[in-house]
């Protein structure tokens, strides 16, 4: 009974991957891409970066990479307070 | 941890140089090429593992001061909050710098071109800072790990 009911969910989980694996759209070409265009043609006269990515990592989206640096400053106080609090 | 042998140890003497280089590389150049503060900081820290692995926690301890790299990491989160302010006459992270002949403020050829150091304005500052972030938090938290790792070893052989 376990088995079969385990079978038939593993059929249909595979059945439903595969409909998404074939519906999805090719690599590169999304539904909108106006955003993409956006970045792609005025970077660099906006930003004055030839790096996309950086582009809109430090400018764009400034506050994005303010929350990563954050977020990897609460990491260490973390590991330190772990570390060196409680083996002393 | 005990240290790896001699021939290990004088290839990643060796070879420690170079990576560090080539992340601070990947860092300057972040704006102009692939790359940017994190990956060329995560490249540092590799540098760093790589001498924990090698020499073990009580040689590198020496080499690399914990309390100074976490101050680095402050120093560097401090900067670019800093630097996120300083564009506060017109928004938060404005980036005034760019195109204004200053410091970075070359203007940019639009289009393809072999790439220019001195552009971005801001953008390669901050990524300096960012950079100087990562590498001093991922070294801190090595260093702090291997350390409770020796510690946990001492106590029990002690008892």
């Amino acid at each position: 009974m376990k088995k079969t009911f385990f079978a038939v969910a593993l059929i249909l989980l595979f059945a439903f991957l595969m409909t998404i694996a074939i519906q999805m759209r090719l690599f590169g070409e999304p539904v909108a891409s106006q955003m993409d265009d956006y970045f792609i043609e005025n970077v660099q006269a906006e930003t004055g970066v030839n790096n996309v990515v950086t582009g809109i990592l430090f400018d764009y989206r400034g506050f994005d990479t303010l929350g990563e640096a954050t977020v990897l400053f609460t990491a260490v106080v973390g590991v330190t307070v772990v570390f060196k609090g409680a083996l002393k | 941890m005990k240290q790896m042998s001699r021939v290990v140890r004088t290839i990643s003497s060796l070879t420690f140089g170079y990576i560090v280089i080539f992340g601070f590389y990947v860092i300057i150049y972040g704006h102009v090429t692939p790359g940017g503060g994190f990956q060329g900081g995560v490249v540092v820290a590799s540098a760093f593992a790589l001498l924990l692995v090698v020499y073990g926690h009580n040689k590198t301890e020496e080499f690399l001061n914990t309390n100074l790299l976490s101050f680095a990491e402050s120093t560097g989160l401090i900067l670019f909050i800093a630097l996120a302010f300083m564009g506060l006459g017109v928004s938060f992270f404005y980036n005034f710098l760019t195109n204004s002949g200053g410091l970075f403020g070359h203007t940019p050829v639009s289009g393809v071109n072999p790439g220019d150091v001195y552009t971005g304005g801001l953008i390669p500052l901050m990524e300096l800072a960012v950079g100087l972030e990562v590498l001093s938090a991922m070294g801190v938290i090595i260093l702090v790990i291997s350390g409770g790792a020796a510690s946990i070893k001492k106590k029990k052989e002690k008892s």
